[in-house]
């Protein structure tokens, strides 16, 4: 494919690797933000070529793992119902909930169809006028410019069957709770190429001004990420804390005004709990007012859902990148990607998932979980 | 008290109807009328047209293969086949990677009321290509029709039977430490060439479903390399990753494949990119991959290659003796990472 295979050629990325092996003079703990990154550093094995240099703390930019408990039990009563068509992402179908996962509800008469895009969901209303349809609206705010269009044109159109279930959550403040934290250790953050490619960078650029800590947007194919890599562990050799842009060929420093400018039409900031971590002031965003007839929270009577997760789970310490998943008990275990107590072992792109194929291996080979 | 003529009338429409009806599956006329009119023309051999309760065979040797398999397949028609290729090319390739050679098939539909016949007629008319192209014959047959919305159009079921080599028996526990994993052809056309069909995904270029049959490699396999064959699948459901698995699980070795090596078509990556999905895991319906020894590599491939579905045929990996039950791809990069099971589908991911 043109303009991916360069990214992802093995010669230039083994000679980013050589150089950050040179570039830091003791090792350095890096944390990148996205779960698609994640992917990409398990799938390529980075972190085995990296073990010397860099130590990758998986963040907690998987949309699957921080979307909370009880957002997911809503959504699978939602889809039990049986004047309602459930639209969601592929990868939401087996995130369990309290008691079920919408895989599930699908084989017991659920109906729970896989989208790629919220305006599919926005058609899928117009075919089925007999019929509520729900868009599951979760992501951080690369997704958010879509669902926030689907809205929109349901308001246009005047569709009145269509809403939106919404989970959505922003990056900068989940920077800013890792930071806070006192045992935090991450010194630098690859910042999600996706995410800025929408949002710019001017957000992060206070960040790491205030916390003394590199920030590299970085994109998502092997050479980006070693690239990322490299310019982070530099700044933090010259002792710099600024934020730099690996991803140019994508992102502005403004980055897609058009977009945003919808967005903050359709959303506003608001308080949301992460999965594993807990609620965060104004890290999310949620429908404003004028468009309440399209928030399925405020449509159904979805009553008092109350959750509690599974005790064993540390998906939250992993999360905030304070253990690997290895050192769970649970891990590998009672929690496998079969049946899966937290939500990071269910995504590919949860640190748990990855970790559960990558160590085995490591495993096996040492003969110790490193 | 009068009735209106219109509750008179027969429910067996007395013209030419160009659908199934419920009545085609009564048993009674249609049911004959259909027989006779779609499936005996395309499918007609001596043992079929005796029309007996079963069908009469001769015995092939000592031993007989025996493998059934359903077909369910939304769209029925897609790039490159329809479901009466598959039908065909899944139960006779199933039974040429035991090392048979494909005989008898039987086949079984159920027909939801209101296919079109135009339909059902290019898929007898594509098992009937198919299974002359494999060297069998369709012996027995049943048909059923189902209400509609009952059955996703057709769901048809074919078992078949081949005669065996006792000299050539591959088999999924005969992998061996230094053994070369090698395909037959490119990976993921099947798979990704449904999903285009059914998401109506418009590509640049357009992927055709490999649906094919395999039985004509495998007799070219085992008259040039026999038993140095050690291993046949057909990575259909679950793709190569899942075929090489269970191979890896049941002979107790370790594979590992080089992701340099792995055959997969610009347009597959493309689709499967956009897809969120990993080629690896893509069902196939006209590859297979083939475990053989160190000394017979070049001769297999070259065997493979004399056929048009066999032309792309390479080597992807190497079994090992360490880490058993572990399939392990080396990437571009030159790390490993593991090609695991899939716990279910393939999820396609957010972003």
């Amino acid at each position: 494919m043109k303009y991916l295979s360069e990214y992802r050629d093995p010669v230039l990325a083994r000679s980013l690797v050589d150089r950050i092996l040179a570039t830091a003079t003791r090792p350095r703990v890096l944390m990148e933000v996205c779960g698609g990154q994640t992917h990409t550093i398990v799938r390529q094995g980075l972190q085995e070529l990296l073990k010397d240099a860099v130590d990758m703390i998986h963040g907690p930019g998987c949309p699957v793992c921080v979307t909370p408990l009880e957002q997911i039990d809503r959504a699978l009563f939602l889809a039990s119902r049986p004047d309602v068509i459930f639209t969601s992402f592929g990868d939401m179908l087996r995130v369990p909930g309290s008691d079920s996962d919408l895989l599930q509800i699908r084989a017991r008469g659920g109906e729970v169809r896989v989208v790629y895009s919220p305006l599919d969901a926005l058609e899928i209303a117009r075919a089925n006028p007999d019929h509520e349809v729900v868009f599951f609206a979760v992501g951080f705010e690369t997704t958010a410019p879509a669902n926030a269009m689907s809205v929109w044109q349901a308001r246009e159109l005047g569709v009145t069957n269509f809403s939106v279930l919404v989970s959505h959550v922003t990056v900068p403040p989940a920077i800013r709770a890792i930071l806070d934290a006192p045992d935090n250790r991450v010194e630098a953050f690859l910042a999600a190429g996706h995410v800025c490619t929408v949002m710019g960078w001017e957000e992060y650029e206070p960040l790491a001004a205030e916390y003394g800590v590199p920030i590299v947007v970085t994109g998502f194919e092997p050479v980006d990420i070693l690239e990322g890599i490299h310019m982070a562990v530099r700044q933090l050799e010259e002792g710099r804390a600024e934020v730099e842009n690996q991803y140019a060929r994508s992102v502005r420093r403004s980055g897609n005004e058009p977009a945003q400018a919808l967005v903050s039409k359709v959303f506003e900031l608001v308080d949301r709990a992460w999965r594993g971590i807990g609620e965060i002031p104004s890290s999310g965003l949620g429908l404003r007012e004028e468009f309440a007839d399209f928030d399925a929270e405020r449509k159904f009577d979805l009553g008092s859902i109350r959750t509690s997760e599974p005790a064993e789970c540390m998906a939250g310490d992993v999360l905030r990148g304070r253990i690997k998943p290895l050192q769970c008990p649970a891990f590998g275990e009672a929690c496998t990607p079969e049946k899966p107590l937290g939500a990071p072992m269910v995504s590919s792109e949860g640190a748990c998932a990855a970790y559960y194929n990558y160590a085995r291996f490591q495993t096996e080979t040492t003969g110790e979980p490193t | 008290m009068s009735i209106a003529s219109s509750g008179l009338t027969c429910p067996v429409p007395a013209g030419e109807a160009d659908r199934v009806l419920l009545g085609h599956g009564s048993g009674g006329k249609l049911s004959a009328a259909l027989l006779r009119e779609r499936f005996l023309p395309r499918f007609g051999n001596e043992v079929l047209s005796v029309l007996g309760d079963a069908a009469v065979v001769p015995a092939p040797g000592e031993e007989i293969a025996v493998s059934t398999d359903s077909f369910v397949v939304s769209p029925l028609e897609f790039p490159g086949g329809n479901i009466g290729h598959l039908a065909v090319h899944g139960t006779v390739n199933d039974l040429a990677m035991m090392g048979a050679d494909p005989l008898y098939l039987t086949a079984g539909f159920i027909l939801e009321e209101g296919l079109p016949f135009d339909l059902l007629d290019r898929v007898i008319e594509a098992m009937s290509e198919s299974a002359s192209e494999a060297g069998v014959i369709v012996v027995t047959g049943d048909t059923k029709v189902v209400e509609r919305g009952k059955a996703d159009g057709m769901f048809i079921n074919t078992t078949g039977i081949g005669r065996l080599d006792p000299r050539f028996r591959p088999g999924p526990t005969r992998a061996r430490d230094g053994d070369a994993v090698l395909v037959s052809g490119p990976i993921g056309r099947h798979g990704v060439a449904i999903m285009a069909a059914r998401e109506d995904l418009r590509f640049e270029v357009e992927v055709e479903s490999d649906t094919a049959c395999l039985a004509p490699l495998v007799q070219g396999l085992r008259a040039t390399c026999g038993p140095a064959i050690r291993c046949l699948r057909d990575p259909t459901r679950g793709g190569v990753a899942s075929a090489l698995n269970e191979i890896a699980a049941s002979s107790g070795v370790g594979i590992r494949l080089e992701e340099g090596e792995l055959p997969i078509p610009g347009p597959v990556r493309g689709a499967c990119e956009m897809l969120g999905l990993d080629p690896l895991y893509v069902a196939n319906e006209g590859i297979m991959v083939a475990i053989v020894a160190p000394d017979a590599v070049e001769a297999a491939l070259e065997a493979m290659r004399k056929h048009t579905s066999g032309e792309s045929a390479t080597r992807i990996g190497t079994v090992t003796a360490e880490r058993p039950g572990l399939v392990l791809l080396r990437t571009g990069l030159g790390a490993s990472r593991v090609v695991d099971m899939l716990p279910g589908d393939q999820l396609p991911r957010i972003c």
